[in-house]
């Protein structure tokens, strides 16, 4: 299992540090460093001191190397628009994206999990038709469309839940109601198909020959086999939730790292997109990890290989 | 408790009438495939008849509910703020909001499916080399690859093609590479292989034919994804700019009128999500029609219903 | 009824049907069959006579929907099962009535450690968790799982075959069943590890005095083991009683006909006279294909030296277990395989580093046949394209306006009909589609076709036409034979002389009737009474 982590962490390693590269590459190669760091008003007087001063007339090789030495450092440089660090905003802003995308995973997997396993407990059963109608409408929802529909029917004419902004319980339901939409409808599908592979499996029906109880062998058996695939998807579809954090995150006005992302696009602050990339790099290299392992602990065949 | 198969061979029919006659039985399938030739219909003809109608500023009709038929029929669905039709500006969108997602579905399918075969059939360091920069590609979230790579570059319609092909390239060179790496180690490949056909035959006749469904399924999904993904770019802005619109940007800026005038934002989110429904039905009819032994399946029960 | 007549088991009348895709069809229709304790009935058919479907009843087994019980009875010890409650038919199963399955690996859930699953039978039936594992581990070792304490916890994927089919008949006698159902229990294993099992099976029958119900097709089995059979073809009971009346005196024309399709019953072939022998086609010589190992230890030798002829219009049979290096032969010899020693040619052609030119010569003249027609058949293309594409390749053979032509004359060589070339390989049945796997393989005439285990995935009367084809075709395509095979009758009655192999080795090779009625080395004896139909019986 050593080697399998091992090897699953140097890839993940290998994709962080190719990401690091790429974003040198496009401040640098796309024309003058100094378009895309300063404003668009800055004068050509400011472009010049500004390259000769962050060293944007150095060697290509020299830049890197300083770019890489400043990142050892943790230095990602300052904002240009707020006059901060850029690792104090993004760390700032983090825990709101984090806490946004780890209630909506745990409520779409919960939710998803739940519906799909009874929904195989009958293929083409009701419950199993209702099920995958629904996943698959889940699955095709634009989510800051359904954000916004969210918010006419919750806010607007229900008056029960805040339009957006920043506060207690009731501002993160819906936001964390419409991120979890589209992942749950997508591993509904994925846990219906892998159950009812599961309960159709050979080991089911030894387990029924014992005389096991059936809500172990959904639950015990059946389940933990048919968790392996969901996983995977489960480990993208935890990717994909900083694309629909960004969205949710502008919509709602939430404070997370995908609108000060926005923002920072906004103003041209290129320090604070560059740093903000690197950082969801790293975050998602832990969680990359995180689900091997969780796939390592759930098969012993990985495991013992 | 096998079937005997009827003795007369291949039925005389067309391929193609065989498959629209296994369409009409599947009647969720056959519901998509009509909402999609309507979506595409109106993408092909819709500018050329609805341009200029679509543009006809009214500002009495302005923000006009839907159902509003002293204006005409064309407001059914209502007006934007600017007192035009919503129905028209839908039907003029869907060619932008198709150009885009079929051009970003081909472009990655072809260079996405090539890279795999070459990686699948070689196997070497080439596909090592291609599989890691996949994998840099995959491992980060492609909203937030596509926000920054737009902001370096700018935003037009070849550059919002561009990105979201690059984003979605992995998809189709892992899935085309895993196939390889499978169909390649078939009994019926080694057999062709001792019969001492080249590897050009080998890969055209055995191992293409073969992984073609997945791959068109795949691509049917994707474009779904794909529409949803440029939605949200122009949702957020960085999609194609005005005065070119597709059904992202009608959303984005119905959503200033959202208390007034809800329906501006709405529709269009209603065709996306049809859209990216009928596509999944689709892709989920094809992956069973794609394989000679289900589709078989399909036939026989339609000949015993 | 009185009580005195009231068997253990008995099923009445029993009618089942599916309802699948492809229509209604009929699993068993008026099954009958009663068992006692300490009383070995055998359910004998082949695929798809629905041998299981009655035991499946019995254990409440059949999924309804797509199944449904039609008419019947299904007794134990009196009472109908088929009205019992779930929670009655739980409370039997595992306890009074226990199953083996044939394929273990996928039978054994892969995520949980042995033991776990061994005790689960002892908590479903409500004893506590410690006294299970302790029980569990008392079994384990009762079925002579090698070093059951350490191995406790490992998962199915670390044992073999063998061993994991006795984890899983420790499972099912965890509780002292009235009947232990066995379907298909060893059809995966080696000869050598299913003479063991079933005399675990036997042996565990006489100490706990059980009923033992073997589902098979295999009719060695049946006579080693069994007091009664019932034979059943197309979902019909045609023949039962005891095992050697209806063997010596079968009274049904399907049984006769399976007891005469059994191979290694006849005489042996008659040998190629001597003077034909004197022109080896093929010529192997010291040929070696070693796998480089983990660790330090010496390369893993998948073959070791091998060295034998093939004379022209022989049949010569390869006869070894699983990871005996049989298939790398043949892979090897065909190139497929990078040999990392010796030498093998055919006619002046080196088949081991051809040049161009000879490569050709042999693409045309060696040609193979694989185990599993399903998976040699490519699934997207016509019986006439498969056929055909030996042709396709080499250009000059045929003129393509002869193609079609010729593909119908071969098919009808192998016993099929011209008709069927428009079809596809689905539409076929496993037989059907070995003779189409086997008309391509004589598309471009050849001298040499090798067989790897081309008749082991068939039922026993398919396996018996195909062989009679083989033999056909040599006859009159002077064809000479590779025939590699797990199963040594079908060896006797086909191969004129046989190569024994184990561990890579050849350890004897010689004239078939010489090495069955005389064979020199151990491992050959061994593997000779370990067969049941050809070594003694399992039951002393």
């Amino acid at each position: 299992m050593r080697g399998y982590i091992g090897s699953r962490v140097a890839h993940s390693a290998i994709s962080m540090v190719g990401l690091v590269v790429l974003v040198f590459f496009l401040a640098r190669l796309t024309g003058n460093p100094a378009d895309i760091y300063l404003p668009v008003e800055a004068s050509a007087e400011a472009r010049a001191a500004f390259s000769e001063a962050h060293g944007f007339n150095d060697p290509l090789i020299v830049q890197f190397w300083h770019f890489v030495r400043d990142l050892a450092h943790l230095d990602f440089g300052t904002s240009l628009r707020q006059d901060r660090p850029v690792l104090d905003l993004v760390f700032a802003a983090f825990p709101t994206t984090l806490l946004l995308a780890f209630f909506a995973m745990f409520f779409a997997l919960v939710v998803a999990i739940v519906s799909g396993a009874l929904a195989a407990q009958r293929p083409n059963g009701i419950l199993d038709r209702f099920v995958n109608v629904i996943s698959l409408a889940g699955a095709s929802l634009p989510n800051f469309w359904l954000a916004i529909v969210a918010v006419l029917v919750f806010s607007v004419w229900l008056r029960w839940l805040p339009t957006s902004g920043t506060g207690g319980f009731v501002y993160w339901i819906l936001p964390i109601m419409v991120l979890s939409i589209r992942p749950c409808g997508l591993i509904a599908q994925v846990v219906r198909g892998s159950m009812i592979s599961a309960m159709s499996s050979a080991y089911v029906k030894t387990a029924r020959a014992k005389g096991v109880r059936s809500s172990t062998i959904i639950f015990v058996h059946a389940l933990r086999n048919a968790m392996l695939p969901v996983i995977t998807v489960a480990g993208d579809q935890a990717t994909g939730m900083i694309n629909g954090a960004v969205v949710i995150e502008v919509i709602f006005g939430l404070p997370g790292i995908g609108k000060l992302m926005i923002d920072s696009i906004q103003y041209r602050d290129f320090a604070m997109v560059q740093g903000g990339v690197i950082i969801t790099a790293v975050a998602i290299f832990i969680l990359n990890i995180a689900i091997d392992l969780s796939y390592a602990l759930l098969d012993p065949r990985i495991r013992y290989s | 408790m096998r079937t005997t198969i009827a003795s007369n061979g291949q039925p005389s029919r067309s391929t193609i009438r065989r498959y629209l006659s296994l369409l009409w039985h599947d009647k969720f399938a056959a519901a998509a495939v009509l909402f999609l030739l309507l979506v595409f219909c109106a993408a092909l003809f819709g500018p050329a008849v609805f341009e200029a109608s679509s543009n006809r500023i009214n500002l009495i009709a302005r923000n006009a509910p839907p159902l509003s038929f002293k204006y005409g029929w064309a407001f059914v669905l209502g007006a934007d703020s600017l007192g035009r039709s919503i129905l028209l500006r839908l039907i003029v969108g869907a060619q932008n909001t198709m150009l885009l997602a079929a051009s970003a579905v081909i472009c990655s399918l072809v260079i996405g499916s090539f890279l795999g075969f070459i990686a699948g059939y070689r196997n070497d360091w080439t596909s090592a080399v291609i599989m890691r920069v996949a994998d840099v590609v995959m491992s980060f979230p492609s909203l937030l690859l596509a926000l920054i790579v737009l902001y370096v570059l700018k935003p037009g319609i070849a550059n919002v093609i561009l990105v979201l092909a690059i984003t979605r390239i992995p998809i189709y060179l892992r899935t085309t590479r895993a196939e390889v790496l499978e169909v390649r180690e078939r009994t019926f490949v080694t057999a062709a292989r001792i019969m001492g056909a080249s590897p050009r035959r080998l890969i055209w006749r055995h191992i293409r034919p073969t992984v073609t469904p997945t791959l068109i399924t795949i691509a049917t999904l994707e474009f779904a994804f794909v529409m949803l993904s440029e939605s949200s770019l122009s949702f957020l802005g960085l999609g194609i700019q005005p005065p070119a619109f597709t059904w992202g940007a009608m959303v984005a800026q119905g959503q200033s009128y959202l208390s007034t005038a809800w329906w501006v934002a709405f529709w269009p989110g209603v065709a996306i999500t049809l859209t990216a429904m009928s596509l999944n039905l689709f892709a989920n009819w094809l992956r069973i029609v794609g394989d000679p032994v289900q589709r078989w399946r399909l036939e026989s029960r339609k000949k015993s219903s | 009824m009185t009580r005195n007549d009231q068997h253990l088991v008995e099923i009445r009348n029993l009618s089942v049907e599916f309802h699948t895709q492809e229509g209604t069809v009929q699993a068993v229709r008026n099954v009958s069959w009663h068992i006692d304790r300490g009383e070995t009935l055998a359910i004998l058919g082949e695929s798809g006579s629905g041998k299981s479907v009655s035991s499946s009843a019995l254990m409440g087994l059949i999924d309804i929907p797509p199944g449904r019980i039609t008419s019947g009875e299904v007794l134990y010890r009196g009472e109908d099962l088929l009205k019992a409650s779930y929670e009655r038919q739980r409370a039997l199963n595992g306890s009074k009535i226990a199953m083996i399955f044939q394929d273990t690996l996928a039978a054994l859930n892969p995520v949980y450690p042995v033991g776990w699953q061994v005790a689960e039978t002892f908590r479903a039936h409500g004893v506590d968790r410690q006294k299970a594992n302790a029980r569990a581990l008392d079994l384990l070792e009762r079925v002579e799982l090698p070093n059951a304490r350490a191995r406790f916890n490992d998962y199915p994927h670390q044992f073999s075959g063998g061993q994991r089919q006795r984890i899983m008949i420790a499972m099912a006698i965890a509780l002292d069943p009235d009947l232990l159902i066995a379907d298909e229990p060893t059809t995966a294993l080696d000869v050598s590890v299913q003479t063991r099992i079933l005399r675990l099976l036997k042996e565990l029958q006489r100490e706990r005095g059980m009923g033992l119900l073997m589902i098979t097709h295999d009719l060695g089995i049946v006579e080693g083991l069994a007091d009664r059979v019932a034979v059943m073809n197309g979902g019909e009971i045609v023949e039962t009683g005891p095992v050697n009346q209806v063997f010596n005196a079968p009274r049904h024309a399907y049984t006769r006909n399976l007891l005469n399709a059994v191979p290694g019953k006849h005489s042996f072939p008659a040998s190629a006279p001597e003077g034909v022998r004197a022109e080896p086609l093929i010529a192997v010589k010291d040929l070696s294909k070693g796998y480089p190992s983990a660790s330090r230890s010496p390369a893993i030798m998948a073959l070791d030296k091998v060295s034998f002829t093939l004379a022209r219009g022989e049949t010569l049979g390869v006869v070894g277990e699983s990871g005996s290096g049989k298939s790398t032969l043949a892979r090897t010899l065909l190139g497929l395989e990078r040999a990392s020693g010796g030498t093998a040619s055919y006619r002046d052609c080196d088949m081991l580093r051809p040049t161009e030119a000879d490569r050709t010569i042999l693409q045309r003249q060696i040609q193979m046949v694989f185990q599993d027609p399903t998976a040699s058949l490519n699934p997207r293309m016509t019986v006439e394209e498969i056929i055909s594409e030996p042709w396709a390749i080499h250009r000059d053979v045929l003129p393509k306006k002869e193609w079609k032509g010729r593909v119908g004359a071969l098919l009808e060589q192998v016993g099929l009909t011209k008709e069927h070339a428009q079809r596809y390989p689905h539409q076929f049945s496993g037989g059907q589609r070995q003779r189409i796997a086997i008309a391509r393989a004589l598309a471009l005439r050849p001298d040499v076709i090798i067989c790897d285990e081309a008749v082991s995935s068939l039922d026993v009367s398919v396996q018996a036409q195909i062989i009679a084809l083989l033999k056909n075709l040599k006859d009159e395509h002077g064809l000479s034979y590779i025939f590699i095979a797990h199963d040594l009758p079908v060896v006797r009655s086909f191969a004129d002389r046989v190569l024994v192999m184990r561990k890579g080795q050849i350890v004897e090779q010689g004239r078939t009737d010489s090495l069955f009625t005389d064979p020199q080395h151990p491992y050959t004896r061994e593997l000779l009474q370990s067969d049941p139909v050809l070594g003694s019986h399992v039951a002393a």
